[in-house]
């Protein structure tokens, strides 16, 4: 183990090394289109170009980056956005010929000053929920993209065959080249065209390099991710980093991309050109201190990333167990954040960009492959993260080392460990009801804890076999659901309600059964249920902050558009409040961490020069948002149905779970029935269960519509054009005229209707049901 | 790789010095070919109660395990030393620094240090400053690394 103080050059992590010979992969390529350029000296975080490529054509133009996008959408996800709005069409799909594959930056995205500045948004139209996903990612690639001269990469079109992307910031060429000889999985080929592509043959040559890419398993499944590459010079790997949700490695792969490679010749630290270097350095140094001081008693991130959650969740009873079908297990300190510690390597700045302290992209150097092709290899595997730790406890996988191993292969393959992990935890309680049987899941014994049985399945899978429930599964929980029901292997409404995804994508790794707003915050979202938006357990359950509707509502409504701001500008959002400063909780918002607040404040107005404040920061956020929202419905999606969720998200689906948390639920049916605990006791569980399910469901309904108008969405959700013109619409009359027509079809069909049941005393969110005409 | 086992750095004899902040400007010199001294030193020489102080790097090398692009090495003279044309200005090593002695000035993004050159010695009318020889092990300093710092040390 690493002790400290060693020569950057003298480490060895221990890996397998690999004996290609490059010159002839290299030389098999054939350079399909070359375009020259002239780079964008960038300006205050912004090269004011965006880069375009259609695969089908071998077309490579630029695009301006105007003003009146950058008021509109800021920059970031945002772009990515105006750029998808402007390319397909409602029916679009994520394998239509139209498809962007989009990647973004953000005006703050490569900066070294402040933690956490590496952050690059991808955006697509996702295989699973058949419209527009988002996914943030760290790694090199966004930053060298942008001092190559760009502040996105739109990449519509499919190549005929495998291809790479080279983006040469050195020689301000780009290149569609033939990648016939390139390995497909994703520890080597960005290994490959790494090497390849570095301008000479060391370690800081390298260093300038990154390369985006997706394996074996995005080509066969909906789960793929891009990995983002970032070389690390002491351990001399290329590090990953996943922009996981939604299948953007799945369309990265449609599209015959090996490899999108962003070289750099040089890189000193100002090439974000920041309005005030001085103003941007200095609130960054505050942070970074606080991380040196504070870190080691608060949430532990440099020593073992995002892994130490999972204790705490085990101990409020929100780590998903066996498909979230429990909150705690017995076996979980098994695999609490210290056992992966022991597994680390210390002491390695492990930010996924310059300047990141709070460093949480551990490693586990020189881990022995146990499966698969690649058995017996010695490797490095980032991670694993809190999610992928989570997954393991969903498929009831206790050993670390199994935990290290799914990781390793979702990562080298480009799958989601999440999707898949969620994913798979489902099909094994669909084994354990015998809904799913060893026959039925082509042989594998697909039984909760069966660790072989998981390896086979992803190795079949990225092998392309064609077994016929490899190929269902690999679609994700949607697929499975609607495939169980037409075989009618099992009771539909168990097939339905224990299968963790809404809109089509598959849930993170938290227990909501317990907090209402949680339930909102993976629900009402845009993307699908994924924990980015607004993670409100503790406000909510714990410390029992937002008790009323309106208080819960007010919460869905500021985090989302809070967080959406990380992805506008290219940051990580942990540095926002995975360490606080000393005296946060006395402040009069401690959730929202009101000095990083100002932090972020400071840090764009130092960058772009502009001159906004708290309010205006949150507008910003609320523009892209609301645009996202917008374009949802305009795919036909983004309404009320579309927000349902699956009731295990909500409550107990089985008698089991009511029995194993029998005490808390009994209590709760006294006071919603206001009977004797006595009474409840002696009820008969299937009958409880029943009643809890009915109460919980309309809950969700009427929180759904208390955050429909905070947003200033109609009751079906969709937002209004009085609201879009509020946030700066006013001349988008495509959009504008578009949701006018869709609010008065919904009108006409009913829709603009409260979703709740409301009792005599409880008060509906307004009274008027076309509030938002008043407006 | 031969282990390094010696580095020189600054002792001050406080009871000598007078202030007159000469080697604040010799250092002054050495990082920004200029007289100016405060920032733009790597030594400072504070006035407390009376008596003189002198803040400066000890060459316990911490901030070597934070750089994210290996800017920052200790040479074979046990001096640890940052190469500006490799630092990409991050400030982790300003920031973590446990004597803050890693300095940045307003005028560039990349920070500077101590590098025991001696300049400041021999710019002291006084002879307030020397260097002194020292044992590696015993000035060493490692980032923290441990599991947790509230319950485990
Ligand atoms: S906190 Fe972690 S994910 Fe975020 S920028 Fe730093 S290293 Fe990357
Ligand atoms: S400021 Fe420069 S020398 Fe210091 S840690 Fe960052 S890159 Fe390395
Ligand atoms: S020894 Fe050199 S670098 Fe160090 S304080 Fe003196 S003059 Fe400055």
């Amino acid at each position: 183990m690493v002790k400290g103080q060693f020569s950057w050059k003298d480490y060895d992590a221990g890996n397998t090394k690999h004996e290609w010979d490059l010159q002839k992969i290299h030389a098999a390529h054939k350079v399909l289109t070359e375009f020259k350029y002239d780079k964008n000296k960038i300006e205050k975080g912004f090269a004011n170009k965006t880069l375009y490529i259609n695969l089908t054509t071998n077309e490579i133009k630029e695009k301006p980056v105007t003003d009146d996008m950058k008021k509109k959408f800021t920059g970031g996800r945002g772009f990515g956005l105006k750029l998808l709005w402007d390319s397909i069409q409602p029916d679009t799909r994520w394998n239509s010929e139209e498809n962007d594959l989009v990647i973004t930056t953000g005006p703050l995205c490569g900066s070294t000053q402040y933690p956490g500045s590496g952050k690059s948004l991808c955006l697509t139209v996702s295989p699973s929920t058949n419209i527009v996903c988002d996914s943030n990612v760290g790694g090199y690639f966004g930053p060298y993209l942008k001092f190559c001269g760009y502040d996105a990469l739109e990449i519509q079109g499919k190549a005929k065959e495998d291809v790479i992307i080279v983006i040469d910031g050195e020689a301000s060429v780009i290149r569609i080249e033939t990648a016939p000889l390139e390995e497909i999985n994703t520890h080597l080929v960005s290994e490959q065209l790494t090497y390849m592509y570095s301008s000479k043959d060391d370690e800081r040559s390298r260093q300038r390099v990154s390369v985006v890419s997706a394996g074996h398993g995005a080509e066969n499944s909906y789960w793929g991710c891009l990995n983002f590459s970032f070389w690390d010079i002491r351990r001399k790997v290329a590090r990953l980093k996943q922009a996981g949700r939604g299948g953007l490695g799945t369309v990265l792969r449609d599209k015959k991309i090996k490899g999108i490679v962003a070289r750099v010749d040089k890189f000193t630290g100002v090439e974000n050109a920041p309005e005030n270097p001085e103003a941007a350095a200095k609130v960054g140094t505050k942070i970074q201190k606080e991380i040196r001081d504070l870190d080691r008693y608060q949430c532990n991130m440099r020593q073992v990333g995002t892994a130490h959650l999972v204790e705490i969740m085990d101990a409020y009873d929100l780590l998903p167990c066996e498909n979230y079908r429990f909150g705690s297990f017995p076996k979980a300190p098994k695999i609490y954040s210290m056992k992966f510690f022991e597994n680390f390597t210390r002491v390695i700045p492990d930010g996924c960009w310059h300047g990141c302290t709070m460093a949480c992209a551990k490693t586990v150097d020189s881990f022995e492959v146990m499966t698969g092709p690649y058995k017996g290899h010695r490797v490095t595997v980032d991670g694993p993260e809190y999610e992928t730790v989570g997954c393991g406890a969903n498929m009831s996988l206790w050993d670390p080392k199994w935990i290290i191993e799914f990781n390793f292969y979702c990562d080298t393959y480009g799958i989601d460990t999440i999707s898949s992990g969620t994913a798979i935890a489902y099909y094994m309680e669909m084994f354990e009801y015998g809904i799913l049987n060893k026959e039925r899941c082509g042989g594998l014994e697909l039984a909760f804890g069966n660790f072989n049985a998981v390896m086979q399945f992803l190795h079949r899978m990225a092998d392309g076999d064609t077994d016929e429930f490899i190929k269902v599964a690999a679609k994700g929980i949607r697929r499975v659901k609607d495939w169980l029901k037409s075989k009618n292997w099992g009771d539909h409404q168990l097939i339905e309600d224990a299968g963790m995804e809404s809109k089509g994508l598959e849930y993170s790794e938290y227990v909501t059964k317990e907090s209402l707003a949680m339930q909102g915050g993976y629900g009402l979202t845009l993307k699908g249920p994924q924990h980015d938006e607004a993670w409100l357990i503790f406000m909510d359950m714990v410390n029992n902050q937002i008790p009323t509707f309106k208080d819960k509502a007010e919460a869905l409504h500021y985090f989302p558009m809070w967080r959406t701001w990380f992805g506008l500008n290219g940051l990580c959002k942990l540095p926002w409040n995975d360490v606080e400063p000393a005296n946060n909780a006395e402040t009069n918002d401690p959730s929202k961490v009101p000095e990083h607040l100002n932090n972020y404040v400071e840090y764009q107005n130092a960058v772009t020069g502009w001159n906004i404040n708290k309010e205006e920061l949150i507008l910003q956020s609320e523009r892209a948002y609301n645009w996202q929202r917008a374009l949802n419905v305009w795919m036909g999606r983004g309404q009320r149905r579309d927000d349902w969720i699956p009731y295990r998200s909500m409550g107990p689906v089985t008698e089991l779970e009511y029995v194993s948390r029998q005490e808390r639920y009994d209590k709760q049916l006294a006071e919603i029935m206001n009977k004797p605990l006595e009474e409840i006791e002696k009820m008969d569980v299937g009958k409880k269960v029943k009643l809890l399910y009915d109460h919980r469901r309309n809950q969700y309904q009427i929180l759904s519509d208390a955050v429909y108008m905070r947003r200033g969405w109609t009751q079906n959700g969709v937002p209004t054009p009085v609201k879009m013109k509020q946030l700066g619409f006013a001349d988008e009359q495509k959009m504008l005229d578009f949701l006018a027509k869709k609010i008065q079809e919904d009108e006409e069909n009913g829709l603009n209707e409260w979703g709740g049941v409301y009792s005599e005393s409880e008060e509906k969110p307004s009274k008027e049901r076309r509030y938002w005409e008043s407006w | 790789m031969t282990e390094i086992k010696r580095a020189k750095i600054l002792k001050f004899n406080s009871e000598k010095c007078v202030g007159c902040l000469e080697c604040e400007k010799a250092c002054s010199q050495v990082h920004f070919k200029c007289d100016d001294g405060g920032e733009k030193s790597a030594i400072r020489i504070h006035e407390k109660d009376g008596k003189f102080q002198m803040h400066v790097c000890n060459q316990n090398g911490l901030c070597i395990d934070m750089c994210p692009v290996g800017a920052i090495e200790r040479m074979p003279n046990g001096t640890v030393i940052l190469n500006k044309n490799i630092c990409v200005g991050c400030q982790a090593c300003v920031a973590f620094c446990p004597l803050g002695a890693m300095k940045r000035s307003a005028s560039r993004i990349e920070p500077f240090k101590c590098i025991s050159c001696g300049a400041c010695v021999r710019a002291c009318p006084e002879d307030a400053l020397e260097l002194v020889e020292v044992d590696i092990e015993e000035i060493k300093q490692i980032v923290f690394n441990n599991y947790g710092g509230a319950n485990h040390g």
